[in-house]
């Protein structure tokens, strides 16, 4: 099919040394959160909970930039991607103000 | 590059395909942001046992994690070599994908199983519920992630998945990273910070 014989990226896509890089510090990032898991000292404080989301967001924000192109793409992906993830958010905050489940930790 | 001139055009001079996977994508960011937000609405708010904490696996649930995170990078080496026309990268990366997928979903089957074994069912409390939504929900889209990928591997074995293909496949990419970013945020929010019963 004529469609399918020009469908190359249009974008350049990241080398896979920053691939390799990446997958590293996603391991890594993911190793000090069990590791703060466990530590109880890390653990029981109120401040386990605000740090892992942090860390998770990181992981996130990585996976969505480099993995799936988002930083090196058109910005119409962005767009289209980032406006219903912040709405997601935006309804787990109300849910649980409205249903009062609204503490970490 | 003129190599997207062709390819499914649009006005905004990207490929429909594409745009018509991230708008998909955006809304599964809906659907898994409902069903986070009611597990973590109702958490701690079982009146009966087993809790999170009392049945949670962490060393287990770490190891799959970071099966799933090693499934992306085999993912994006799969679509670099399927770009540079490299057949043998591609299937060996496509079937790295494809096992690590598989050892993901049997980690979740091992899970699941120990969980019924100790009585937490998915109408066993209000976690059991919201927990086997949850994550039965993201176990069924790694398994569609599976089946798809399984068939472009039969598809590189057949010799047609050149680089002429390269956007088929970036596209089931899309899809399997967005699997992995949905676990990252799951492991954090259900695994990682248990909240005790509420007051």
């Amino acid at each position: 099919m004529s469609e399918d014989t020009v469908t190359k990226p249009p974008h350049a896509h990241p080398s896979v040394r920053t691939y390799l890089a990446i997958a590293a510090i996603l391991t890594g990032i993911t190793v000090v959160e069990v590791a703060m898991f466990y530590i109880p000292a890390i653990s029981a404080t109120a401040a386990l909970a605000p740090v892992l989301l942090v860390l998770s967001a990181a992981k996130f924000a990585l996976v969505v930039m480099f993995f799936m192109h988002l930083k090196p793409d058109s910005k119409i992906f962005t767009i289209i991607f980032t406006a219903p993830l912040l709405l997601a958010g935006l309804m787990i905050l109300a849910l649980m103000t409205l249903l009062g489940a609204w503490w970490l930790g | 590059m003129t190599t997207t001139a062709l390819a499914h055009h649009t006005s905004t001079g990207q490929d429909t395909r594409k745009i018509a996977f991230w708008t998909f994508i955006g809304s599964e960011c809906m659907l898994f942001g409902t069903l986070i937000a009611t597990y973590l609405s109702y958490e701690g708010k079982s009146v009966t046992g087993p809790t999170p904490q009392e049945i949670l696996n962490i060393p287990v649930t770490s190891v799959s994690t970071f099966v799933l995170l090693m499934s992306s990078l085999a993912m994006v080496l799969a679509l670099t070599a399927v770009v540079r026309g490299d057949k043998l990268q591609t299937r060996l990366w496509l079937t790295a994908t494809v096992g690590f997928g598989t050892m993901f979903l049997a980690f979740q089957y091992y899970e699941f199983n120990s969980f019924v074994a100790e009585g937490l069912t998915i109408s066993t409390n209000l976690f059991g519920s919201t927990f086997f939504v949850l994550t039965g929900c993201h176990g069924l889209h790694v398994l569609i992630g599976v089946i798809w990928l399984t068939t472009l591997l039969i598809l590189s074995w057949r010799d047609q998945l050149g680089p002429e293909k390269a956007m088929n496949v970036e596209i089931a990419g899309l899809y399997w990273h967005f699997v992995d970013v949905v676990w990252i945020v799951i492991f954090t929010v259900v695994y990682l910070i248990q909240r005790g019963p509420v007051a």
